[in-house]
This record gives structure tokens, C-alpha cells and sequence, in this order.
């Protein structure tokens, strides 16, 4: 016996580690998915042995790029600094364009009471290696859970979406790329508004599932985020139609040249944090502030006590809230920007019988009272939450106050229950 | 191209110092990762299989072959999205065969080492399809053409890397 395995021993260590790795790899499989975490330790092990060189190199390339791009190489940067200036001066021109056919949409979206996601925050990281296998497509970026980056948030760039986060580590992740054979993203066609799934194969390629062969899907159909994944936003750029042909089944073959170069990325944007909110509501209550704002009418100025003190704690002036509760008098500018946004949800429901602390205010700048309203900056637009938003505030002293039509009826004045008391 | 058979006596067998044991392997896996990003088309090589082939041969010992090719593999698994043992279980058998034709074989000649390293990416080529397909399920499709131009173009690369590896083999 002693002979024998003397004899063998090479043979049967062979086939014990083999054995072991083919028992380790059936566990995997079985448990379908979640291998990723019973395996973490070793993953983790590996990623730290590795990662730190490949750090290492992008930090000195980048750093030499920088040097060189920014301090020798600027050839030509006179000339450039001109088009660009006047490229500036066009894209100006079309943001004013943009601006009204957003606001347009805007209220449209109001009366459909959409909800909309919105890229709320996200987190710039740079890719610094990959799977190194053409079967599995992966990268490493050098943000990790130090960052705040999460398991399955979305990465995305300029030109359209990546991938999603896969496995997080202290200081790097791995993200899997849309164009894994493992990867699936909820897509819908530009034009056509044809729904399906994008799954990456095994040569790197990626193709739109779930479409059926009795429609029409033309070459060159743009393809966007149907937002049903859960992980992407809704509207971001997928890619375009490569290639169309009938596959098996009922379904068509459809081949999508993906908007972002996937084979050469460099820097990736994770979207950390994404909000859904009812588009209707921070819009309406708005405007609903600025038409009380224009058409009740107003108590002369009279300048309280306490605003005379630089600072002082005066109540209500910049918020909202002012004319529907009991509020004294007007505030300083400086008390508006200090006021809890949690209070500011109750333009609408201010009763007509004190005016508006926005045109009341005094200024900050030192002027007389009397002059007061013109230099105020009025309310916010504020969310769901109370926050301030970056949607255009309509100034009370603008020219253009509300895009309500002056015929439409000003809304019932103090109904609900913030209302006189 | 001379391929001579030699006896056990004959054969020289090498170790390696820890820093070379570590770090070459380790350097091996960094390039694997880091360069495709910048180059796509390097992705068809594997400089993870030409370390366990190399260490493999050099040492002659078909036991330390395979736990080299076992340890290699799993990192390189590691790196990946998928299933930990797929590289593994074709470099452990990569890494067996070669130290066991080490001991049979003269490989330290280049035509050798371009015929061994051509017909090793092949077997490793192999297992990893047939693991992939018997035990993961990965819907792989086998290309001949593919397989035998990126194995001539890993064959190439062996024969020079083992020129430079050669002079970290320490004689026993």
C-alpha cells in the first residue's frame, strides 16, 4: 500500500487539489450569484496584492501627463482659448433655447404628476486596471466604500452608461461592464420605444434581448435607460443599433455599439446618490409663492426692531411660510438664508392679509428700506425635502415673474391647515 | 529545433529565491490587469500561464509544479467576476504537465520552449473550456483560429520572457 502511494503520490496530490478546486467551484455555482461574497476573503487578498502597483502606475502617469499637458505641451492653447470662447458665446445662445423647451417640458410633467430620478451625487474615480481576462469583463476603479461607493450603484461617463458596481473594498471596486455575459440593463429604443434588456456575450459584445422579430428596429436607433433595472437613471445613453437580424425563437438579434468606449476608460462617474421626487410639486408650489407674492396686498414697511441688529434672530421674513402664519414683520437677508427649510412647504396656503416678507425685506447692502425689494433675491425653489433646488427662481422684480398666464385665477388663499388662526 | 531526451540524472533542476517566487508571479498578475485597459489586444495573452509554465519546468518538481499553477490561477480567478477555480484548475494542470515534461525533456532551448508553451496554452485552453462550460454553464464558443494564433502569439512571448526569467534560476 505504502508502495503504491509512494508510487502515485504526484498523481493523487494532483487529483486532491483538483478535486478540491472542482468542490469549491460546485459550491460556487449552487449557490448561484452570491459566490462573490463566500469567496470575498480570497478576492479581497488578491485585489490588495495587486491593486496597489496598478495604483502606482496611474499616479505616475498621470502625474506625468499633467506635467507635460499643463506646463510644457501648450501649443496652440491661444488659438483653442479662442474657439472655445466662442463656442461659449453659441452654447448660450441654445442653453436660452434649452431653457424654455425644459421649462416646457416641465410643466408638462407637472400636469402628468411624473416622477422623475435625478442624479443627485456622484463620485468621479479613475480606472486602474482591469480582470486582465477577455471572458470576464471587469474594471477596477480606485474608489471603494471610503468613498461611499456601494454594491450595484450605477457608473456611468460623459457618453453614456458602464456598468454597475459589482464588489466593494475599502479603497477600490470592481465594476462589472455592461458588455459582461453576466451583466443585464433595462433598456428602451430612442424613437420606436421598444423595451428590452442589454446583455453583454462572451466576445465582448453587446446585444439588445427581448425584442420581438415582427417589429421594425431601424440601424442607427438610439438607445436609452428604460430605468427599469433599478440601478440606472432613466435617459441615460446607452448606445446606438449596430446590427439587426432574426434570432432564434421570436426574438430579434439585436447587436448595440455601446455610447461609451468601454476598452478605453479612464475616468467613470458612480452616481452615489439618486432622488426620485414628484416633478409637480416643488413647481406648483413655486409659482404658487411668487402669484401671492405679486397680486395680495401688502402692509406698508416698517422696519421691526430687531432687524436693525446685524444678525438679529427676526422670523419668517426669507421663508415662505410668512404670510400664512403669524409673523411680525419683515427680516433681514441674512435671516432668510439661516431659516429651517423644513418650514418652507406652506406658500400656498397663506391668507391674504400680510405681505410677502420677500418684497418686505430690507436690504442688505445697507440701502434704505424703500429699496429693499428690488435687491432681494426671493425664495428658493425648495424639493420634497425642503431643500433648495437648482431650478431657476422667478425673482419677484424680474420681468418675467410666472409663466402662469395673467388671466388664470390666483390659487385659493389659505384653505388647508396652515391656514389664519 | 532541437527537442533531446534526457535521463533524471541528466536534468538540472533550479529554485528561486522568495523575492523572485513572490514577485514574479505577482508583476505577471499586475500586467495582466493593468495593461489591456491601455492595450486590448493583449488580453490575449497570458502571462500568468507562461509564469506557471516557466516555474514549472525550472523546478522540475511536479508537485511544487502544480501548486504554483493552483495558487497563480486562483488569483487570477480572484480578479475576475467569475467563479474562483477556473484558471485554477487548468493552471494546476498546466503546471503538473509541465514540470512532468520538465523532468522528461531538455526545455531549455528555444525551439523547445516555443513548441511546450504553444501546446500547454492549448491544453489550458481546453480545460478552462470544458470546466467553463461543463461546470459554470458559460455559453463559450471554441474558435480554432483564435486559439491557435494567440497561442503562437503567447509561445513567442514565453521563449523571450524565459530568456529574461533564466536569470533568476538559482542552481540547487
Amino acid at each position: 500500500m505504502e508502495s503504491v502511494l509512494g508510487r502515485y503520490r504526484n498523481l493523487i496530490i494532483l487529483m486532491g487539489v483538483l478535486f478540491l478546486q472542482v468542490l469549491g467551484l460546485a459550491v460556487q455555482v449552487k449557490r448561484n450569484g452570491s459566490d462573490t461574497e463566500n469567496t470575498r476573503l480570497i478576492r479581497v487578498w488578491a485585489v490588495n496584492a495587486v491593486t496597489p502597483f496598478e495604483r502606482g502606475v496611474v499616479w505616475v502617469q498621470t502625474g506625468i501627463g499633467n506635467l507635460w499637458h499643463n506646463y510644457f505641451y501648450l501649443r496652440g492653447v491661444r488659438a483653442e482659448n479662442r474657439e472655445l470662447k466662442q463656442q461659449i458665446e453659441q452654447m448660450r445662445i441654445e442653453q436660452v433655447r434649452l431653457s424654455e423647451d425644459a421649462a416646457q417640458a416641465h410643466r408638462l410633467q407637472t400636469l402628468l404628476a411624473f416622477k422623475e430620478q435625478f442624479i443627485s451625487k456622484t463620485v468621479a474615480a479613475q480606472v486602474i486596471g482591469s480582470s486582465g481576462s477577455d471572458l470576464s469583463r471587469i474594471i477596477y476603479i480606485d474608489k471603494g466604500s471610503d468613498a461611499g461607493l456601494k454594491r450595484d450603484m450605477a457608473v456611468i461617463t460623459a457618453d453614456g452608461i458602464v456598468g454597475k458596481v459589482l464588489l466593494v473594498y475599502p479603497s477600490v471596486s470592481q465594476v462589472l461592464l455592461v458588455n459582461d455575459q453576466t451583466s443585464g440593463v433595462g433598456v428602451i429604443l430612442e424613437k420606436s420605444r421598444l423595451q428590452g434588456v442589454l446583455r453583454g456575450s462572451t466576445s465582448g459584445e453587446a446585444m439588445l434581448e427581448r425584442v420581438m422579430s415582427d417589429e421594425q428596429v431601424p440601424v442607427g436607433e438610439t438607445v436609452l435607460t428604460s430605468g427599469g433595472d433599478q440601478i440606472f437613471p432613466k435617459g441615460l445613453p446607452v448606445g446606438t443599433v449596430a446590427k439587426v437580424s432574426n434570432g432564434k425563437d421570436l426574438f430579434l438579434n439585436i447587436k448595440i455599439k455601446p455610447a461609451a468606449n468601454l476598452s478605453k476608460l479612464e475616468e467613470v462617474l458612480v452616481l452615489v446618490e439618486k432622488q426620485e421626487r414628484q416633478v409637480a410639486d416643488e413647481a406648483v408650489r413655486v409659482r404658487a409663492a411668487d402669484i401671492l407674492a405679486q397680486r395680495l396686498p401688502s402692509v406698508p414697511d416698517k422696519p421691526p426692531a430687531d432687524a436693525a441688529k446685524p444678525g438679529g434672530d427676526a422670523v419668517g421674513a426669507g421663508k415662505s411660510i410668512a404670510p400664512g402664519t403669524k409673523q411680525a414683520g419683515p427680516a433681514t437677508p441674512q435671516t432668510m438664508k439661516k431659516l429651517p427649510d423644513s418650514t418652507a412647504q406652506a406658500p400656498v396656503a397663506a391668507p391674504p392679509t400680510v405681505r410677502p416678507p420677500v418684497h418686505s425685506a430690507p436690504a442688505a447692502n445697507g440701502s434704505s428700506p424703500s429699496s429693499a425689494p428690488a435687491k432681494s433675491e426671493g425664495p428658493k425653489p425648495l424639493d420634497t425635502q425642503g431643500r433648495a433646488t437648482a431650478h431657476p427662481t422667478v425673482k419677484p422684480d424680474s420681468p418675467k415673474p410666472t409663466r402662469i398666464p395673467a388671466e388664470q385665477p390666483a390659487p385659493p388663499p389659505t384653505t388647508d391647515q396652515n391656514g389664519p388662526q | 529545433m532541437q527537442i533531446t531526451y534526457t535521463s533524471g540524472e541528466q536534468v538540472e533542476v533550479y529554485r528561486f529565491g522568495i523575492p523572485a517566487t513572490v514577485g514574479i508571479p505577482l508583476i505577471a498578475l499586475f500586467l495582466q490587469a493593468f495593461v489591456p485597459r491601455r492595450f486590448p489586444a493583449f488580453s490575449y495573452l497570458d502571462l500568468p500561464l507562461l509564469v506557471t509554465i516557466f516555474f514549472a519546468m525550472a523546478r522540475r518538481n511536479p508537485i511544487s509544479g502544480l501548486l504554483t499553477g493552483a495558487v497563480i490561477g486562483l488569483v487570477q480567478d480572484s480578479l475576475g467576476g467569475l467563479p474562483l477555480g477556473l484558471y485554477g484548475i487548468a493552471k494546476t494542470v498546466v503546471g503538473y504537465g509541465a514540470s512532468s515534461l520538465g523532468v522528461k525533456l531538455d526545455v531549455e532551448n528555444a525551439g523547445a520552449r516555443l513548441l511546450v508553451t504553444l501546446g500547454f496554452y492549448l491544453v489550458h485552453a481546453a480545460v478552462y473550456f470544458t470546466v467553463a462550460r461543463g461546470l459554470v454553464s458559460l455559453t463559450l464558443n471554441w474558435s480554432w483560429s483564435r486559439g491557435i494564433l494567440a497561442g503562437l502569439a503567447n509561445a513567442f512571448l514565453g521563449v523571450l520572457l524565459f530568456f529574461f526569467l533564466d536569470k533568476f534560476k538559482q542552481r540547487t
